[in-house]
């Protein structure tokens, strides 16, 4: 896709590299060949350079085995994506070669492990095709027998040779990343290294050779959406948590299970999703934030409970890393489809907090937010992130954690008296007296999931009913006053404005940029707090002719999805239409343009 | 996670406070049927607090759904009244972030072996601190007459309208076979023996499980006649050369016919969920000795670069 990555160039071969300001590579082989880690590799190194990168893998859902890919996409400028084509494939198999191809741009270069690739005929002329004994070359270098161990470090010198990347940040990467493993694991890993770094034809050496950067990012921390929600979650101040394995959830839990005990908290697994949920709120009960999380069908069976702490306001953070659907769907594959049980899933009316990543670094300041809004509104939240951004690595800029972290430790001072549930608040929220502390009248609060008075004490009196409904409404209300306008993307006016929400974001951005070029400009309007919605929407609504919200989610039997359906509902505007999808796959760029002219296609008939 | 709550103790008025009076620690009046055995419970639950002069606010009563746990209610002291069946994983929560208070969490057999019988088993095998009084009467009380998992077979309610089918829960099995660390049996009608049991499980550090029998005069009249020596029953304490820690012994008590036996089946201690926990974090953290959270962050951050 990036024009500006020119192999048909002449001085694209040997000493003279031809300067490129963006690459997308794209690795295939097995889930065993170790290639997520020449990804990380790749992505730890543009994180301390002057590049941004961004990456996708895809991780089979058996347990071993299976084709595995992973793309990484460097860039010079902004990344937004992890890109539509790959400039580069590196295929390790007969099959990672003859699947991955369509990947590929026209004019692409593959380069394929001639040991166990024989190249198509058909394809020899459409792309450039570079063959490497990858396998018996690393056997060669390392020596033994384990023919497939140290295939990816030399391929990632192979890389580092026709990027002409930086060695010795490099080298020093493969130095920390193997260390703990002792002196033979490192000379090891180094031997494959450098065997790839230099091995010789005038092929691919110095092919590339990235432009420099404008703006220093040199000071980024680079990883994956899980990891940022898991830090995220201990920079605000969580310090306890529960939950069940699921993917692509469980990484999370594994990171908080690990990591907390660290600053004094610890993270339970228990038995099962609705255990985990009621251990986070009776831990919210106790005076922190407690934290859970799911995916698929773990959110559904914890939403009795969510209830629950509407009900009785205890603050609680929902972590959902969504998958496909409905049922065990497609562990593997994303999909945006809980929005909808993020903000209705429960009888009653129970209104919640529903926010949304859209990228690896807002995962880290939408856990944080998250927790805060949690506290300050005693009130459930939903954090939505996807399988997309979870598995993905991305580099952003080092957060300033003396100021970002927070310590909740609970107050215990006495207190003369306290209703849990006060209707007389300027915001409607009231937060809940944390057992342990002394109330001096004598009067103590129960907190409950029967509708009941400002003490706590069951009562079904309909002014009540009314009162407490309103109260736990208008906080939503009150915190929807407090959030940002969302600022649009591109023109501030026009014809197309696309709307949307997580991991869609960035490809639909990225659209914006390329929809200026061909004279179709459109605009873009990501929204992060999915309810209660910001204010002020209407009047950005009012200034396009056309409002397509792109979703990863069926368009339902009105032809729209689940965020456009909250946004019809709100303002009641036909113009609000969908542009979904259901195949499990994430938006490509061109994808999203090619469905908004469609549209447009279809709507000038 | 003992140490992770930095809990700065209130400066203690300048006058000393005074113990508890019942009255104090009485709230709203229970709304059970009269004769109901649950207000036996209630009334030796403000008896053990009287007794151990502990003040309102280091007492945690947790409860989930029925009539028995509306038992957070009648006491003056912090409470939370959870969701049907999962009283003990919301008390669980608790417990491990608030090592300070002392929870108590109360239920019916519904509650405990229906709904929440998964909860009960691993609540029990994790060893939590915790003392669980289960007001077992044999029936659903709060939706009228069903089959409960304790109704024994031939039980005639309204989902079995020809009598009980199902194999009973054995409530005392069941915790033993679970891991429970302190499983004990007792009746409403003997509150002495109620109070005892109930004082002993206190100080058990770990998981406490207390099955009190507690007939429902509404719908399953009469169902523990057999263990109540003021009906013509029997009330006979476990023997005094049973050995708590013999775990066989302790099933093969359990296995007898009802009225069985009244008093600790099983005892023994072994280190609770809480002190495990604790004991990760202490490790973890003397790595950090000195640091601030955000420095930790920081030193994880830094190999992210």
């Amino acid at each position: 896709m990036s024009q500006t990555l020119d192999t048909e160039d002449d001085n694209g071969r040997g000493s003279q590299p031809s300067d490129i300001s963006e690459a997308i590579i794209r690795i295939a082989g097995n889930s065993q060949d170790g290639i997520q880690s020449i990804g990380g590799f790749l992505a730890r190194l543009a994180g301390r350079s002057e590049q941004e990168v961004m990456t996708m893998m895809t991780i089979p859902s058996t347990i071993s085995g299976g084709p595995s890919i992973f793309q990484v996409r460097l860039g010079t400028g902004d990344v937004l994506s992890p890109g539509d084509d790959a400039d580069v494939l590196l295929a390790f198999y007969q099959h990672s070669y003859e699947d991955h191809v369509s990947n590929l741009r026209e004019g692409g270069l593959i380069v394929y492990d001639s040991d166990h690739i024989e190249p198509k005929e058909e394809w020899l002329e459409k792309y450039r095709h570079i063959g490497i004994a990858i396998s018996s070359l690393t056997v060669e270098a390392i020596g033994g027998t384990a023919r497939d161990k140290g295939k990816n470090i030399y391929a990632l010198g192979l890389i580092g040779r026709m990027f002409n990347l930086n060695l010795e940040k490099l080298e020093r990467l493969i130095n920390e990343r193997f260390g703990a493993k002792g002196e033979s694991v490192i000379k090891t890993a180094m031997d494959a290294f450098q065997s790839g770094y230099r091995y010789h034809s005038d092929d691919i050496t110095n092919l590339f050779n990235f432009k420099q950067g404008e703006i220093d990012r040199s000071n980024q921390v680079v990883m994956s959406g899980n990891e940022a929600i898991g830090y995220g979650l201990i920079a605000a101040g969580v310090r306890f948590g529960a939950g069940y394995p699921i993917t692509p959830w469980s990484d999370i839990m594994e990171l908080l299970r690990k990591e907390l005990p660290k600053y004094g908290g610890s993270f339970i697994q228990c038995e099962d999703e609705i255990a985990s949920v009621s251990m986070a709120i009776g831990s919210s009960y106790g005076g922190r934030v407690g934290v859970t999380g799911s995916s698929g069908p773990g959110i559904s069976l914890k939403t009795e409970a969510i209830g629950w702490a509407v009900m009785a306001e205890i603050p609680l953070v929902i972590v959902d890393i969504q998958r496909g659907g409905p049922s065990t769907g497609l562990p593997t594959n994303v999909e945006q489809s809980d929005l909808n049980i993020a903000c209705f899933g429960g009888h009653g009316d129970s209104p919640r907090v529903v926010l949304a990543a859209a990228n690896v670094e807002d995962c880290f300041y939408t856990a944080i937010e998250a927790v805060n809004i949690a506290r300050e509104f005693s009130v459930p939240v939903f954090l939505l992130s996807d399988q997309a951004i979870a598995t993905r690595i991305e580099a952003f800029n080092e957060p300033d954690l003396k100021n970002v972290c927070q310590d909740l430790s609970p107050d215990l001072t006495p207190v003369q008296t306290h209703k849990p549930y006060d209707l007389n608040t300027e915001t409607g929220a009231s937060n809940h007296l944390v057992p342990g502390t002394r109330i001096e009248d004598g009067r103590y609060p129960v907190v409950t999931g029967l509708e009941h008075d400002e003490m706590g004490h069951p009562s079904s009196s309909p002014d009540l009913h009314e009162a407490m409904t309103r109260k736990r409404r208008n906080k939503l209300k009150a915190l929807s006053d407090k959030l940002p306008i969302p600022e649009v993307y591109g023109a501030q006016s026009g014809e197309v404005l696309v709307v949307g929400w997580g991991s869609t974001t960035g490809p639909l951005y990225e659209a914006v940029e390329k929809s200026g070029n061909n004279g179709q400009a459109i605009s873009a309007l990501k929204l992060r707090h999915i309810n209660p919605l910001p204010n002020g929407l209407e009047d950005i609504f009012a200034r396009f002719k056309k409002i397509y919200v792109v979703e990863m989610n069926d368009g339902g039997v009105h032809g729209y999805g689940q965020l456009a359906g909250l946004l019809r509902a709100r303002f009641a505007d036909p113009r609000i239409q969908g542009i979904n999808k259901t195949d499990a796959l994430r938006w490509k760029v061109r994808e999203i343009l090619d469905r908004i002219n469609e549209r447009r296609e279809i709507e000038s008939k | 996670m003992s140490d992770s709550v930095t809990l700065e103790q209130p400066t203690q008025d300048a006058e000393e406070r005074q113990p508890l009076t019942k009255k104090e620690i009485t709230a709203d009046h229970p709304t059970w049927c009269p004769g109901c055995g649950d207000f036996s419970i209630l009334a030796i639950y403000y008896k053990l607090i009287l007794k151990r002069n502990i003040y309102h606010e280091k007492v945690t009563t947790v409860a989930g759904i029925g009539c028995s746990s509306r038992f957070p209610y009648f006491v003056q002291a912090h409470g939370a009244h959870y969701i049907h069946g999962r009283a003990l994983s919301f008390a669980s929560g608790v417990s491990l972030s608030r090592p300070d208070l002392h929870v108590f969490a109360f239920g019916g057999d519904g509650d405990a072996f229906s709904i929440g019988g998964n909860h009960f088993a691993h609540t029990a095998r994790k060893n939590i601190k915790m003392t669980y009084v289960v007001m077992d009467n044999f029936v659903y009380g709060l939706t009228k007459k069903q089959t409960s998992p304790t109704s024994p077979i031939g039980f005639k309610s309204k989902t079995d309208n020809w009598g009980a089918l199902d194999q009973p829960i054995n409530p005392m099995k069941l915790a033993i076979a679970a891991g429970a660390s302190f499983v004990a049996r007792t009746t409403h009608t003997n509150p002495k023996h109620l109070l005892e049991i109930m004082d002993v499980a206190m100080d058990h550090d770990g998981f406490g499980f207390i099955e009190c029998l507690s007939e429902c005069t509404e719908f399953f009249k009469g169902a523990f006649d057999a263990s109540n020596p003021r009906k013509g029953g029997a009330f006979e304490l476990v023997p005094e050369d049973h050995d708590v820690t013999d775990e066989a012994a302790a099933y093969e008590l359990a296995g007898e016919d009802f009225p069985g036996k009244f008093g600790i089946f099983y005892q023994v201690q072994r280190p609770t969920k809480n002190t495990l926990e604790a004991g990760v974090s202490d490790a973890a953290k003397a790595k950090f000795e000195g640091k601030k959270d955000w420095e930790v962050l920081q030193s994880t951050f830094n190999r992210m670069k």
